[in-house]
């Protein structure tokens, strides 16, 4: 009994003492928070992604409820619709941001870029870049290891196994940016998602002459200008000897697509064109 | 026999070709010279499309404190300056040269005769080494005349003569040994007077004892060049390896030779230093090994920078059946080629050919930890963890670890039993570390 | 022409393979597996071709069913678990303790973290103490060592002379016995000889470094020694302590284990340290005769903390002063 007793009362004497030491160390080392930040954190998506250039949803959360007003805080995940729950938390107005949409600008599928030697290592495109050019005779194109894919958190990427490139999911893509860091031969770009997800862009980064480029893949960019003089928006330019598309000027007319003579210039998700066009041998992504 | 301490591997030797005489490769119809050499700046072209050039003449100026000049190694006419594949697998200006006769400059002296006195001062000297566009032939192809100029607070004191040729295969630097014993000794007191010391050490593995006897038989004939047997083991041709072996002394962590007084030169860099100061050779030709265990006859050859390799290939007995890959250099650092339209530069030491059977790397399987990558890790790292914190981007957690101070010599690839990828992880978490440092030190001004 | 392969160098390997390293561990137990087989006869084939039939099995059986991973049965790592647990088992064991240890030792020690290469500690380790602490009297009557014995679990049983040491008995085996294996034991524990010579043979293959076996011989040697000078009728002579009981055959093939060993030569002195001081400390004042198994386990415990703290000694590193 009186052993019981003395047990009883020294451990509660010592969760007693540990208690109230406990509960002055949180007095003393208390940090004062906004409580907003935490409402804001709420609001946000929760994906960590770190789309809005913050390494995680809280410190976003806090970049907003800090700043005076919400320009150039965008979260890219969650859209208008989180931004405005943001804004209407704090008071402040939300900015419009247009939709953006990661674009892959290589069509150097096996089909359209032979490959000329065979790798045999890590597979990490990382790596491949580090070591040389690639495979196909293309230095500047897609290699096909898949960095892009492993770095989407929202399984929005992938390689397709036959044309070995990789192909954006349109509805699970947040345009966060992870793959745009990742790709070590910057092929991948966020665009303007464009309406009804309608994009025109150049499907190729290769800066070689034509000359060169047109033996070494089928679809490459050659830098012939037919499309920057057809263009009537100016949204065309033309920098070492590869055709680049503005998403903000392009309205989308489609003319480039159509005199490009290597079918470079991708469109997407457009409907079908009247039959005289011929488009047999554009490779569409849709993914 | 002295080695360096730590670490290190034995593979097998292979150097077939040792005591083959080198022969002179023929001309080929064009030539495409690298503007750039592996490391530093590509060179301005000095030539235009259309301009008649000589051998010897400068097509292309230094730009920058790491960059070298470039000059033809043919006569004929520049065809175009335009970007062509190197053994980097990427593409770098190069000028593109029809040969036409051989039509050397004047000033170049092309006598047989070896002349031993050299009268130039120290700053004269590595003067004439920056203008004949002299870089470490080793492989880092680092221009010479940078590494000769001792930054100030430092005081070199000894100058080391890298003879070692460790990669198994090659005996480029073998055969020169044997046969311009008495130039390489020359060169090696030109470069002594070059950084002021009194002192030279050449370290050679002992798998060459004819070349340790030529050599030592000349060094006999000058002061202060003593020549030192090595114990063969790889990577003792690493200048810091090499440093430690000959002198004892280790290079700090993150620090040069000079910092233990000593510089490293190469013996073919030697060579073309006599022929730059005493002859008025510029850098326009070298002494390459082709060899692989299916070549029939392999052998040393003097190639002209800038010859593409396919011509070097057809003029030694053609590509062997069975070759699944070529690399330019040794198998141990070496660089695979995509194809063989790339022409040889200046570190371009060697062709080697490996048969199909073994170009393939094992399967890769569970690190087993049998610690064998720590054990012959020549720097002391712990590669089994250096790749795993790669592979996760822990960039921090390497920096600790020291990444940057792999030689990236691969011996611990080399060595694992589950065919692990160490070193090419690695390297590519020297990459990111040295971006973070770099990006740090920015942020710092 | 083939396309041409392009990987990043180094281009050559050594030719090394897990399998080739498992393979040399097995040719280095071959004599003691001899003197196994000269002293327990029967008993000692039985228990050994059980042992590693069922871990292969086991091994088999969990990667094609359950992790339904890479099938990595061929790298020969299952054998030497399973006869680096028969070698720590007592020749007369009956058949169903044996799998029960092999299914322990492959599906507990190994399988469950994933496979070779992540199991923290030893698995035949883990299989032999799981055994000891369920069926300790099976596990701790050993047979008695008689040439080509054709006996199997009626064997004739006596004490290991460490069972002896702890209970002040006077039949110690003699020196010469000791050291060629010629006393009561687990069947590959008994011959010093015959465990020195596998050493000889790894070394000479450079399958593991001196560095731990070393370590802990030496330690326990010292610290024995100690004790000894100290009271010598207490505490038997170092040399005893030596060739007795699982001491060897733990230093020599247990502790080194690629997975569960450190990684650094500074690393593997204090692991080997902890181990001698681990099983002196046991043996001399614990309640079990016998405590390398625990020594190395629990040291197998330490081995991350140790790879964590403990690095090699970095070339050019900068001495501060
Ligand atoms: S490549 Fe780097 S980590 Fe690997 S052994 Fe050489 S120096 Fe060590
Ligand atoms: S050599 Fe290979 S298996 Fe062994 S520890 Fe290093 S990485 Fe692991």
């Amino acid at each position: 009994m009186n052993l019981i007793l003395v047990s009883v009362l020294s451990l509660g004497g010592i969760g007693a003492v540990s208690a109230i030491i406990l509960y002055f160390i949180s007095q003393k080392f208390q940090v004062e928070e906004d409580s907003r930040i935490e409402e804001v954190e709420a609001a946000l998506p929760g994906a960590n992604c770190g789309g809005c250039g913050f390494p995680g949803c809280r410190a976003f959360a806090a970049a907003c409820v800090k700043a005076d007003s919400l320009e150039n805080l965008a979260c890219p995940v969650g859209g208008m619709p989180t931004m405005e729950k943001v804004a209407n938390i704090l008071g402040k107005t939300a900015m419009p941001v247009e939709p953006l949409i990661a674009v892959v600008r290589c069509g150097g599928s096996c089909e359209h870029r032979e490959r000329t030697n065979r790798y045999d290592g890590v597979k990490s495109c990382a790596i491949v870049h580090n070591l040389y050019g690639g495979e196909t005779d293309c230095s500047w194109g897609c290699l096909g290891y898949g960095d892009c894919e492993n770095s989407c958190t929202f399984d929005a990427i992938h390689i397709n196994p036959i044309t070995l490139l990789p192909e954006v999911d349109e509805e699970k893509c947040t345009a966060c940016g992870a793959c745009v860091k990742a790709c070590p031969k910057n092929i991948i770009q966020l665009r303007k998602k464009g309406h009804k997800s309608r994009r025109i862009y150049v499907n190729c980064v290769n800066q070689d002459k034509g000359a060169v480029n047109k033996k070494v893949c089928d679809v490459a960019c050659i830098g012939c200008s037919k499309c920057f003089n057809v263009c009537a928006y100016d949204a065309i330019s033309i920098h070492n000897n590869l055709a680049y598309i503005d998403d903000k000027k392009c309205t989308l007319c489609r003319k480039c697509v159509e005199v490009c003579p290597t079918n470079s210039i991708l469109e997407l998700n457009f409907p079908p064109r009247k039959p005289k066009v011929e488009e047999t041998s554009n490779v569409v992504l849709n993914g | 026999m002295k080695t360096f301490k730590m670490g290190g591997i034995h593979p097998e030797e292979c150097k077939f070709s040792a005591g083959k005489k080198t022969e002179v490769i023929s001309l080929p119809k064009q030539v495409v010279i690298p503007l750039r050499h592996y490391s530093g700046k590509p060179s301005i072209p000095e030539v235009a499309k259309g301009d008649m050039v000589k051998v010897g003449q400068l097509i292309g100026r230094a730009d920058g404190f790491v960059s070298a000049n470039v000059h033809s190694s043919v006569s004929g006419k520049v065809v175009k300056i335009d970007n062509a594949l190197d053994a980097f697998g990427y593409k770098n200006p190069a000028v593109f040269i029809d040969v036409i006769g051989d039509d050397w400059l004047e000033t170049i002296d092309l006598t047989p005769k070896v002349k031993r006195t050299c009268d130039l001062e120290s700053s004269e000297i590595i003067k004439k080494i920056a203008e004949s566009g002299i870089v470490g032939l080793g492989g880092a192809t680092f221009p010479t005349h940078v590494k000769l100029s001792v930054p100030a607070g430092k005081k070199a004191e000894v100058l080391i003569i890298n003879g070692a040729e460790c990669e198994p295969y090659l005996t480029c630097d073998h055969q020169l040994m044997l046969e311009k014993g008495e130039e390489i000794i020359i060169g090696i007191t030109i470069l002594m007077k070059a950084i002021q010391v009194k002192r030279a050490l050449v370290g050679i593995e002992a798998n060459k004892p004819d070349a340790i006897l030529n050599i030592e038989k000349w060094a006999k004939t000058v002061e202060g060049v003593e020549v030192i047997p090595l114990k063969v083991k790889y990577p003792q041709g690493s200048e810091k390896q090499l440093i430690q072996a000959l002198t004892g002394r280790e290079v700090p962590s993150g620090g040069l030779p000079i910092d233990v007084g000593a510089i490293v030169q190469n013996v073919a860099t030697t060579f073309a230093v006599y022929e730059a100061v005493q002859k008025n050779k510029p850098l326009i030709e070298r002494v390459i090994t082709v060899t692989g265990k299916s070549v029939p006859e392999p052998g040393n050859y003097w190639v002209r920078v800038g010859t593409p390799l396919s011509h070097v290939v057809e003029k030694t007995g053609g590509i062997p059946e069975d070759t699944g890959k070529i690399v330019a250099g040794g198998p141990m650092m070496g660089r695979a080629l995509p194809n063989l339209e790339i022409s040889v530069a200046k570190g371009t030491a060697a062709v080697l050919f490996i048969p199909s059977s073994e170009s393939g790397r094992g399967k890769v399987q569970n690190c087993i930890r049998c610690a064998k990558c720590v054990f012959h890790c020549p720097m002391g790292l712990e590669p089994y963890l250096l790749m795993n914190r790669s592979e996760k981007n822990l960039l921090d957690e390497l920096e600790q670890n020291r990444v940057m101070d792999c030689i990236e010599c691969g011996s611990c690839s080399y060595v694992c039993p589950s065919n692990r990828p160490l070193v090419d992880y690695i390297r590519y978490g020297k990459l990111k570390v040295g971006e973070l440092i770099r990006s740090r030190k920015v942020q710092q001004l | 022409m083939n396309k041409l392969v392009v990987s990043p160098s180094p281009h050559v390997h050594s030719g090394n393979s897990i399998q080739k390293e498992m393979k040399s561990v097995l040719i280095a137990l071959i004599p003691a597996y001899l003197v196994a087989l000269y002293y327990f006869g029967v008993g000692a084939l039985i228990v050994s071709v059980t042992s590693v039939l069922s871990c292969v099995l086991f091994e088999y059986l969990i990667q094609n069913f359950i992790l339904k991973g890479e099938k990595t049965i061929t790298d020969c790592s299952a054998i030497v678990t399973g006869l680096l647990l028969a070698f720590n088992l007592p020749s007369n064991l009956p058949i169903w303790i044996v799998i029960i240890g092999a299914l322990v030792a492959i599906g507990v020690g190994k399988m469950s973290f994933g496979g070779l290469g992540n199991n923290p500690f030893n698995p035949a380790l883990v299989g032999r103490v799981f055994l000891l602490i369920s069926f300790p009297v099976q596990m701790t009557s050993w047979p008695r060592p008689i040439p080509f014995n054709p006996a199997y679990m009626d064997a004739e049983t006596s004490a290991t002379a460490l069972t002896a040491l702890k209970e002040h008995l006077e039949n110690i085996p003699s020196a010469l016995d000791m050291f060629i294996g010629n006393m009561g034991g687990s069947m590959g524990e008994v011959s010093t000889l015959a465990l020195l010579l596998g050493f000889a043979y790894l070394l000479y293959r450079r399958t593991i470094s001196w560095h731990i076996p070393i370590t802990i011989l030496s330690t326990v040697f010292v610290m024995t020694g100690i004790f000894y000078l100290v009271d010598p009728q207490t505490y038997a002579s170092p040399l005893v302590h030596l060739m007795t009981g699982g001491l060897m055959l733990g230093a020599i093939f247990m502790a080194t284990d690629f997975v569960t060993s450190p990684m650094t030569k500074r690393g593997m002195f204090v692991y080997g340290i902890g181990i001698g001081v681990i099983t002196v400390v046991i043996r001399l004042f614990g309640s079990y005769p016998e405590g390398v198994s625990f020594a190395i386990l629990i040291m197998n415990a330490f081995t991350p903390l140790i790879n964590t703290y403990i690095k090699p000694k970095r070339f050019g590193e900068v001495r501060k002063k």
